[in-house]
């Protein structure tokens, strides 16, 4: 297969210190749902694969985890351009995939369709990257839970009008679940299964 | 006034400075060289490489030398050094029924094609020590017949031709081996996994496993099927080739324990096998290998599971001696946080027995 | 220099390798969102021995970036053989730069205490850990602790408790204390005394524990609820000691005793030297400290 020089660009300029910094990103995320922080690095990934997702594959994804990609972002040369840099392997089957990404504006599929761990090891679940179009200006949710201080107020745009109820479903699974990191341009969030989320006032 | 002991850091550099020279011992003595190691203390640059699970004599010569013969510093050090390398890839299964024997024999045949190779044995020697090699007399060469070119048949293929020992075929599900030094083991275990285990587990702890299931702590009527040990060739498949090229060659041990078993339901009675496979000459790893190996299998066969050479998880968990002694000589760190916890414990409870001592006195003395 | 003597000198930075470091990091971020949980990693052999803080080490140096000031104590001191070994690796490996004081530092490896002072949040603290699993010493079998913690059979580790409570009176464990993390895993907080478990509770800095040997990585992000297990008429408390830092009159910290003679003279001085230090430096004194400033003369 010929590779796009597209597919070939755009990894870190640095890889160890672009992973690390976006690494740190993303454990300041998760470890404090809720607050927006930017990937470090220089990733370019190729469209409409964002700059954050783009940092994410290039910081966690490797042979040893199969990625899904969603039908906008599963063409050639993101296919490729993951391929290439991570070495991890593009799988159709979205229940074996450790990591799935899914492009801003693409509805979330179901979310049973992805590995929520057993309860041996709730840990071997599916990490979502999933892109919005903003993680700020959007319709307002509570959020609790640990790494959260009483509570705190997100406010993600392009979200489902049914997520709440498909969140509450997965945090009723703990241990076992899906946890999400919400990407916007250079941007991300995170969203472990162990956080609560409540329309506001509710 | 008390002033706290500081200079954690110069103790250290001064430490490694006298570790240093200690190593290298008295200067008028010429240093050893990496070759001399290689080349005549053979057996345990073996050892290194085997429990290292790192093919390279150089390194393992070396990783001996820096541990001043210390055997298990030296494992130690050539793993710490095996992690930072890059992985290509995976070889191919090795066939150890090509290998180029230099030491063949078999308890079970007295005699069979490919012959008794008896190879340079320590067997038959007598253990006296031998004054000559006090000083540096020459040796005769060895003496070499025309190398056979034709593969030496295992023994365990015979009885495979009579169907009297387990077939061990290859899974049919196409499942790639696991790679322990790559993965966190899960018990319990495949086979595979297991293998490799033991393959880089600690030669005597396995020894005295083995040896404790000979004498009934899970006896497996073994009978020394074949022992050899030879080269073999490494080979990669190169997938933008498609076909498999060959890296060199290594020298194996390799053993097959063939084993007594009654038959169950599902089998019919037949020889069962233990396997041992270890890089270089290590004859006595490679039997005390199969002999754990087949009685880690109990299971499989439906044995009660009675001894602890048969406890998969008692075994692998404890066969690695780099961890073990990293665990055991950690006791020799600073542990005065926690036992300031237990010497207040031992001091309150201490004080509310002799409490309770001193009542019982006194009414002893009020009861005269 | 030959070639093994060029290859040998060369290692990546922080020593870990790019593909161990991702595998890692995969693990520290599926701990943090199950806190408590401890997430099976694929440890590698470090150049330091296993039980040394190998665990602590390779959590360190998947997490550290050359922004950070990395921190080692070990009982509580920086000075400590082994925290100044781990310290030079980092420095050699990682080229970070270092400090004493837990006020200064982003990143904190550990073995056996939490520092008195309180962390704050952007603060790490990397704890090495021993023994992973809180109930290894019920029932030695990890496929059976596997399923206990699977199915929050917790039964056990109360019983246990209560033996001690019935035998002398107390509860004979004074270290490596268990928790309960946001009231689901029971872990085991690593060997620092019990002293230090209510610092585990609803900290503002994230707290991850490395266990090399037996290739374990868990978490209890900030902000999280960790409750040392108890009963209710035996509350669960911790060691109080009767004097204060003998060098900085210290009360309410954790104190190493130090003999001083062979006729039963004792002190009682802070564990946590940073700590005792910043007080000295400020003109705290203890019974048998000097003013910092003179101690200098």
């Amino acid at each position: 297969m010929l590779l796009h020089t597209e597919a070939l660009e755009g990894g870190f300029a640095s890889p160890v210190l672009g992973a690390q910094a976006t690494f740190r990103a993303l454990l300041d995320a998760m470890a404090r749902p809720g607050t927006i922080r930017t990937a470090g690095g220089d990733a370019a990934p190729p469209h409409p694969l964002s700059i954050a997702q783009g940092a994410v594959a290039l910081t966690l994804t490797d042979h040893d985890t199969p990625v899904w990609l969603s039908p906008a972002l599963a063409h050639e040369t993101v296919k490729g351009w993951v391929g290439f840099h991570t070495g991890a392997e593009i799988v159709a089957s979205s229940a074996h995939a450790r990591f799935v990404f899914l492009a801003a504006g693409e509805a979330i599929p179901d979310l049973h369709g992805f590995a929520p761990g057993s309860q041996d090891y709730p840990d071997r679940s599916a990490t979502l990257v999933i892109e919005l179009p903003a993680l700020s200006g959007g319709p307002e949710f509570v959020a609790r839970g640990p790494g959260i201080k009483d509570s705190t107020k997100i406010a993600l745009q392009g979200l489902p009008a049914d997520f709440l109820r498909r969140w509450a479903a997965n945090r009723a699974f703990f241990p076992l679940g899906l946890d999400i990191v919400f990407t916007a341009g250079s941007d991300l969030m995170a969203l472990p299964r162990s956080t609560d989320l409540q329309a506001l006032g509710g | 006034m008390y002033v706290a002991v500081k200079g954690g850091e110069a103790a250290i550099s001064n430490a490694h400075r006298l570790l240093a020279d200690r190593r290298r011992g008295d200067r008028s003595l010429p240093a050893l060289s990496i070759d001399q190691i290689v080349a005549q203390l053979a057996l345990g640059v073996d050892r290194i490489m085997a429990e290292a699970s790192l093919y390279d004599r150089t390194l393992a010569a070396l990783a001996m030398r820096q541990a001043r013969g210390d055997m298990i510093e030296a494992i130690f050090i050539l793993r710490a050094y095996r992690t930072t390398l890059p992985r290509f890839g995976y070889s191919r299964a090795v066939d150890t029924g090509a290998m180029l024997v230099e030491r063949r024999i078999s308890a079970t045949y007295k005699d069979l094609p490919g012959g008794q190779l008896l190879g340079p044995t320590f067997d038959y020697t007598h253990r006296l020590l031998d004054p000559s090699l006090l000083g540096d007399h020459e040796v005769a060469e060895g003496i070499q017949r025309e190398p056979d070119t034709e593969p030496v048949m295992r023994v365990s293929d015979i009885l495979a031709g009579e169907s009297l020992i387990e077939m061990e075929e290859p899974d049919e599900t196409d499942t790639v081996p696991g790679d322990i030094t790559r993965e966190p083991l899960e018990f319990p275990l495949g086979r595979d996994e297991r293998l490799q285990a033991l393959a880089r587990g600690d030669e005597g702890f396995l020894l005295a496993l083995a040896y404790s299931t000979q004498r009934g702590y899970a006896r497996t009527h073994p009978f020394a099927g074949e022992i050899r040990i030879g080269q073999v060739e490494v080979e990669i498949d190169i997938p933008e080739l498609g076909f498999a090229v060959s890296l060199g060659r290594v020298q194996v041990t390799e053993c097959q324990m063939v084993n007594q078993f009654k038959g169950s339901a599902k089998q019919p009675p037949q020889f069962t096998r233990g396997y041992g496979l270890v890089f270089g000459q290590s004859e006595r790893k490679a039997m005390a290998m199969s002999l754990v190996d087949r009685a880690l299998r109990a299971s499989e066969f439906g044995e009660d599971i009675i001894a602890p050479a048969q406890d998969e998880e008692f075994v692998i968990s404890h066969s690695d001696n780099v961890q073990a002694t990293g665990f055991v000589e950690h006791l020799k760190l600073p542990h005065y946080v926690d036992f300031q916890a237990e010497l207040d414990l031992v001091r309150r409870m201490r004080r509310e027995y002799d409490a309770a001592q001193e009542i019982v006195e006194e009414m002893k003395e009020a009861a005269e | 220099m030959n070639t093994h003597e060029t290859e040998l000198a060369t290692y990546n930075f922080a020593y870990l390798d790019e593909q161990t470091k991702r595998m890692i990091r995969r693990a520290i971020l599926k701990a943090i969102a199950i806190p408590g949980y401890q997430v099976p990693f694929a440890s590698r052999e470090m150049p330091m021995p296993y039980g040394w803080g190998t665990g602590g080490v390779q959590v360190t140096a998947a997490v550290i970036g050359p922004e950070d000031t990395l921190k080692v104590i070990d009982q509580g001191a920086d000075d400590t053989t082994n925290a100044v070994s781990i310290r030079a690796f980092f420095q050699k490996v990682a080229n970070v730069a270092v400090t004493t004081k837990t006020r200064e530092a982003t990143v904190i490896q550990t073995r056996h205490r939490i520092p008195e002072e309180q962390l704050t949040e952007g603060q790490v603290l990397v704890y090495q850990v021993p023994i992973p699993e809180p109930l290894r010493f019920l029932e030695p079998r990890e496929t059976e602790t596997r399923k206990m913690h699977a199915l929050e059979e917790y039964g056990l580790m109360h019983v246990k408790l209560y033996e001690d409570i019935a035998r002398n009176g107390h509860i004979a464990t004074t270290y490596a204390y268990p928790v309960k993390v946001e009231g689901r895993y029971v872990m085991d907080p690593s060997p620092i005394p019990k002293f230090d478990n209510p610092k585990m509770h609803m900290s503002e800095a994230l707290q991850l524990f490395g266990a090399g040997r037996e290739k374990r990585i868990y978490a209890i992000p900030p902000h999280t609820k960790v409750v040392s297990l108890d009963f209710e008429d035996h509350p669960f408390e911790v060691q109080k000691f009767a004097k204060p830092c003998a060098l900085c009159g210290a009360h309410g910290v954790y104190l190493d005793e130090v003999i001083l003679d062979d006729k039963g003279g004792r002190m009682f001085v802070c564990s946590d030297t940073d700590f005792c230090e910043e007080r000295r430096e400020a003109g705290h004194v203890g019974e048998l400290g000097v003013a910092n400033k003179e101690a200098a003369e």
